[in-house]
């Protein structure tokens, strides 16, 4: 979240697409409902299904799983054409003024961008840049007036998506787009904010990037970026996903959302200077300009003493990321893994936490890549399917028996989250301690001691053995006071950081900064010649020489506006709001003097934590995006994505139609296809139905069908089905169905609805169906085989590698 | 049962006033639709609070977790798919509405069976109860439910034993969208018609509480978006007690009171002609008639 949760209570307009919060963030929601009674706020809910959230939204549109892009790109075109664009702060804060190259364009027939390469499917991405001065710094047109500046290209760019093409595309009537238009572009005024609930409603899909870039451009150009009710708001998911993106989880990060080291990257120095941006105008702060204090003292924090300038900070001993013999670098994302294990590259896997079998893509892909390995360990506080996958009524999936299957699984019983301290990092960016409720049953073990006891085993192996390269594992920093179960206070200072020796004051080295010991409080206190140590420049400030601030839990609100700043830690720097610049005017005062984030009094910015230099005047211009190259925020995004630098509608791979915009290239041009037997698509003719999975309310994951009261609730796995087409079928409600794909097939019980009606899509009657994924083969009421993943393709986004999970097609009969 | 006998105010089947002095105010539970998500959170904290089992339930073509309440299961939300110009899906929390003139106490022959609170909680104490399920007809809302093997009947208590330490009831503590207040009835009542005025500006002109007149008012009010069309959530337009009930209680008892009288002046013609002794006998067959 840009925001955060309690900040929803401050919107006058919350647009809910792409999630369904009132079913996957209940609690959260309350701040939803605070804005509909306090502030009397507009509810606008957009999905392919009427939701619990569209249940209390004051207004709902039904569009086609998949078609978001277009439904947004209709609004941008929308706020263009109806004056609805709040143009002081575009260009105050946005890149609308830059110009572009020459060589940039997009071909509207075709659906590609310049740079195209038919042959090897993907995009030469030069043309996609600025047009640069001799100093280097991108060039300029503050009127937004010249032909190749970014306002004018989006403009034109957006002009195609019309209130008739997006009901075209989307399935939605022009009327009901043009209602829900009115409503959320009336907060381009500075008096009204406007926020953007969205999940995995739009990170499921092939172009899920661009859906969230697209919704970026809308807030932008409505100048809700910043303000307090405003932004771009992603809710997570599970309790700490958050917190495992920020540490490095995804597999091309370090914690801290610095780029991982490549093969070819031989040096610190040369991989630092591959990754650390140069500043792209001359006002920029190019807060990434640091990148060399955060990785140093993130090596430091690995490697500890072993981490020195002579052998440049332990550089070799981290782990860089593998090239291909074509020279890409290796792609070991979620659904990768899977391939690569498939093709027999893996020998074992280790999965904490976590089910692949359930949690897909596409069950028997996972299965059969289950089946190469030579072991397995499973660490969970419950027996689930990929622990199992072995047993017989998994593999017949897969036409396996079990004799066939050499690979050696491990369970280890692992506590839950109750039954552990540690953190948890909301979608609000608060890192908030917990506390152990009750001690984990039977031989159940935390995680950190799992993993120490892993560790600490192989590394007296390599100690007695040798190896091939046993530097990483031997000079591994395990300074815990318990080396086999680490206290996560612990670790939690380690990630914060430390001083390793003093540390003198850059701009009067008479001063000491840091006292040797003494705990990092700000970024800039990390240092690059290695005297500090930080396993996450990201959270510094959270465990100070004022102690764990995750622990803290004041409810203090003097700004009035839910920004509880004394609750937790909130990354970055304690700020409350992300890109808080934008709440103010060019001269520091609040667009909205009701809602003020941040103001300048004269000599500092006061209210949250500035994203800003603190005592930086208005007047020196400083860019208010400190993470951006450019300063200002990027709504034609120069070469980081690889499928464009605007926004496009394509259709999912699997579609019931032609993209009605250019029908040859019809799905995102740059998605790469794996190529296994399992990586099929299926055809609108055989297959004419968009289905989607969710999940519900009433259970978490895969997790509580193992729950009583959890089962009982939502006791079966289910298909839920239009009115219409049950009727076409001759299906009734509790019929048995069965929803097949390219993929795979799954039966459960019909649940038929008005709740998801057919749509006129391009000339076509389509039905959409769905159904929740919390079902399997172990837990409570069993019912084998209810995997939703059965069904779902292995296609990715290009940009993130998230699974189309959402739109794809099936067929539907009566089981 | 928490409450103690200086709380009571009514008693089933006793003729002898409620020994309730102590001053409470009416407690009242809100519930607003427009503002729940159906997300059950409610229904289990009822469960865990008050000890109830998990039920074993199917898939019925629903997101409601059962057909109807149990004797397990006290608190329910109806799901309801609507139509009325547009599709709306009607998300009801459905308990025991504790009634100013509660009809089952009111059919309840077992002598303090079923009580009612100063502060206008209907209870019903089990190890009174005679299993006749007279309450079950006496209920304008079907909320009583007999239970096979322990042959009583149970129902939402309000968390009676919550309230009476000053606890808020277990399903408006787990409500995460604030939809479930509580409080006193009058701020639960000018809270319901600030948000039925509020929903009235925002286009919803037949919002309204729904706090029956014919069962004297209901100690847990509802605010419906579709005030016109209560039948839409699950909800009678008009509820009364059923005659049969008061005809019973009101009538017969009417009746009763009447022999009684009756009873009196012929004991007087009676004493008058015969002196003291045969009275008594008179007025007790007045009485056991009215228990039958």
């Amino acid at each position: 979240m840009t925001n955060g949760w309690t900040d929803i209570r401050n919107a006058d307009v919350i647009l809910a697409m792409g999630g369904n919060p009132a079913e996957n963030h209940p609690v959260g929601f309350r701040f939803v409902m605070e804005a509909k009674r306090n502030r009397n706020a507009r509810l606008i809910a957009v999905d392919p299904r009427f939701t619990r959230t569209a249940a209390v939204a004051d207004y709902f549109v039904q569009i086609r799983a998949g078609t978001d892009i277009a439904f947004l790109a209709g609004l941008i075109h929308y706020a263009f054409t109806h004056n609805r664009v709040h143009e002081a702060y575009v260009r105050a804060y946005t890149n609308a003024s830059f110009l572009v190259r020459q060589d940039y364009a997009f071909n509207e027939e075709e659906g590609i961008f310049s740079g195209w390469d038919q042959e090897k499917g993907s995009y030469d991405k030069a043309s996609w840049n600025y047009e640069f001065d001799a100093q280097g710094f991108a060039t300029v047109d503050p009127s937004l007036g010249h032909p190749r500046c970014v306002f004018q290209l989006m403009k034109g760019f957006y002009s195609r998506y019309t209130p008739e093409m997006v009901s075209e595309t989307c399935g939605c009537r022009v009327e009901d787009f043009l209602k829900a238009a009115e409503i959320i572009t009336s907060t381009y005024t500075p008096d009204r904010a406007g926020t953007i609930l969205y999940a995995l409603g739009w990170t499921h899909h092939s172009h899920s990037v661009q859906l969230i870039h697209a919704a970026a451009m809308l807030q932008l150009l409505l100048g809700n970026i910043g303000c307090a009710g405003g932004g771009v708001n992603a809710l997570r998911g599970h309790a700490n996903i958050q917190g495992g993106t920020d540490c490095g989880m995804a597999y091309h990060n370090l914690p801290g959302y610095i780029p991982i080291p490549k093969a070819n990257h031989q040096s610190s120095g040369q991989f630092l200077e591959a990754v650390t941006p140069r500043p792209l105008r001359p006002n920029s702060m190019n807060f990434w300009g640091n990148t060399d204090r955060f990785f140093i003292s993130q090596m430091k924090a690995y490697y500890g003493e072993a981490a020195s300038r002579e052998n440049d900070f332990g550089y070799h001993f981290h782990p860089k990321l593998p090239q291909t013999p074509a020279g890409d670098y290796e792609n070991w994302s979620w659904a990768y893994i899977f391939d690569h294990m498939y093709q027999g590259r893996m020998e074992g896997l280790l999965s904490f936490g976590m089910n692949p079998v359930a949690n897909g893509p596409h069950s028997k892909k996972v299965i059969n890549a289950l089946a190469t390995l030579k072991w397995l360990v499973v660490t969970e506080c419950f027996e689930q399917e990929t622990s199992t996958f072995w047993k017989r009524e998994i593999l017949e999936l897969i036409q396996k028996r079990p004799e066939e299957v050499q690979t050696e699984v491990f369970l280890l019983p692992a506590a839950n989250f109750a039954e552990k301290d540690g953190t948890f990092v909301n979608s609000a960016r608060w890192i908030q301690w917990k506390w152990k409720a009750v001690d984990p049953p039977g031989e159940a073990r935390s995680d950190q001691e799992i993993i120490s006891r892993l560790f600490l085993k192989i590394r007296e192996l390599y100690e007695k053995d040798g190896g091939r390269f046993p530097d990483p594992i031997l000079h591994l920093n395990w300074w815990y006071t318990n080396p086999f179960d680490p206290s996560l206070e612990e670790v939690l200072k380690e990630i914060n950081g430390w001083a390793l020796k003093d540390v003198r004051d850059e701009r009067d080295p008479q001063r000491m900064a840091l006292r040797a010991g003494q705990l990092l409080s700000n970024f800039l206190d990390a240092q690059a010649d290695g005297s500090t140590l930080s396993g996450n420049w990201l959270y510094i400030g959270m465990y100070t020489e004022a102690g764990n601030l995750t622990q803290r839990r004041s409810t203090a609100d003097p700004s009035g506006l839910g920004r509880y700043s004394e609750w937790a830690f909130n990354w970055p720097a304690n700020r409350r709001i992300l890109y808080n610049r934008c709440s103010a005017d060019d001269q520091g005062r609040p667009w909205d003097p009701s809602r003020p984030v941040i103001r300048w009094d004269g000599g500092k910015w006061v209210g949250d934590v500035p994203d800003y230099g603190s005592d930086s005047a208005p007047e020196a211009g400083l860019g208010a995006f400190l993470m951006i190259p450019e300063g200002g925020a990027r709504l034609f995004v120069p070469g980081q994505f690889v499928d464009g630098p605007f926004s496009e509608h394509y259709e999912p791979a699997e579609s019931p139609v032609l993209n009605p915009l250019h029908s040859r290239h019809s799905s995102n041009p740059a998605i790469a296809h794996f190529k296994t037997e399992w990586d099929v698509l299926g055809r609108a003719e055989e297959f004419p139905i968009v289905c989607t999975t969710y999940r519900l309310t009433e259970h978490f994951h895969y997790w509580t069908k193992n729950n009583a009261y959890n089962m009982q609730l939502q006791p079966e796995f289910f298909v839920e089905i239009p009115e219409d087409l049950a009727k076409e079928k001759g299906i009734e409600k509790g019929d048995r169905v069965r929803v097949s794909s390219a993929r795979g097939s799954i039966e459960g019980k019909a649940l038929v609805t008005k709740r998801l009606q057919p749509m006129n899509v391009a000339g076509k009657k389509v039905y959409q169906i769905g159904f929740p994924i919390h079902w399997g083969f172990l837990g409570r009421g069993q019912q084998k085989g209810s995997l939703a993943n059965l069904v779902t393709p292995t296609i990715v986004d290009p940009n993130s590698f998230a699974p189309e999970y959402k739109g794809f097609l099936v067929k539907l009969e009566k089981a | 049962m928490a409450g103690g006998t200086l709380e009571l105010r009514r008693i089933s089947a006793s003729k002898s006033p409620a020994p309730g002095i102590r001053q409470m105010p009416t407690v009242t539970k809100y519930i607003d639709t427009t503002t729940c998500i159906g997300c059950k959170a409610c229904e289990v904290a009822c469960q865990e609070w008050n000890d109830l089992p998990a039920e074993t339930t199917v898939q019925i073509g629903t997101y409601q977790t059962l057909p109807d309440m149990t004797a397990n299961f006290w608190n329910l939300i109806r799901f309801a798919e609507y139509e009325n110009g547009g599709l709306h899906w009607l998300m009801r929390k459905d308990q025991c509405m504790h009634c100013e003139d509660p009809g089952c106490l009111k059919a309840c022959p077992a002598p303090s069976a079923i009580v009612q609170y100063m502060n206008g909680i209907v209870d019903f104490q089990q190890d009174h109860c005679i299993g006749c399920g007279y309450c079950i007809t006496g209920c304008p809302f079907n909320i009583p439910k007999f239970h096979n093997k322990t042959k009583k009947v149970y129902k939402c208590t309000l968390c009676v034993d919550r309230v009476a330490v000053g606890l808020e009831p277990a399903c408006i503590k787990a409500c995460p969208t604030g939809c479930l207040q509580f409080g006193t009835k009058s701020q639960m009542v000018q809270l319901a018609h600030h948000r039925v005025e509020q929903l009235k500006n925002q286009g919803y002109s037949q919002a309204t509480v729904y706090d029956p007149p014919g069962v004297g008012g209901t100690n847990v009010i509802t605010v419906l978006a579709y005030g016109d069309r209560p039948d839409a959530y699950g909800l009678p337009r008009n509820p009364t007690i059923p005659l049969a009930v008061r005809l019973w209680k009101d009538v017969l008892q009417w009746l009763g009171n009447l022999s009684i009288v009756g009873g009196l002046i012929i004991a007087a013609l009676h004493y008058l002609r015969f002196g003291p002794k045969a009275v008594k006998e008179e007025a007790q067959a007045a009485e056991s008639g009215d228990e039958i």
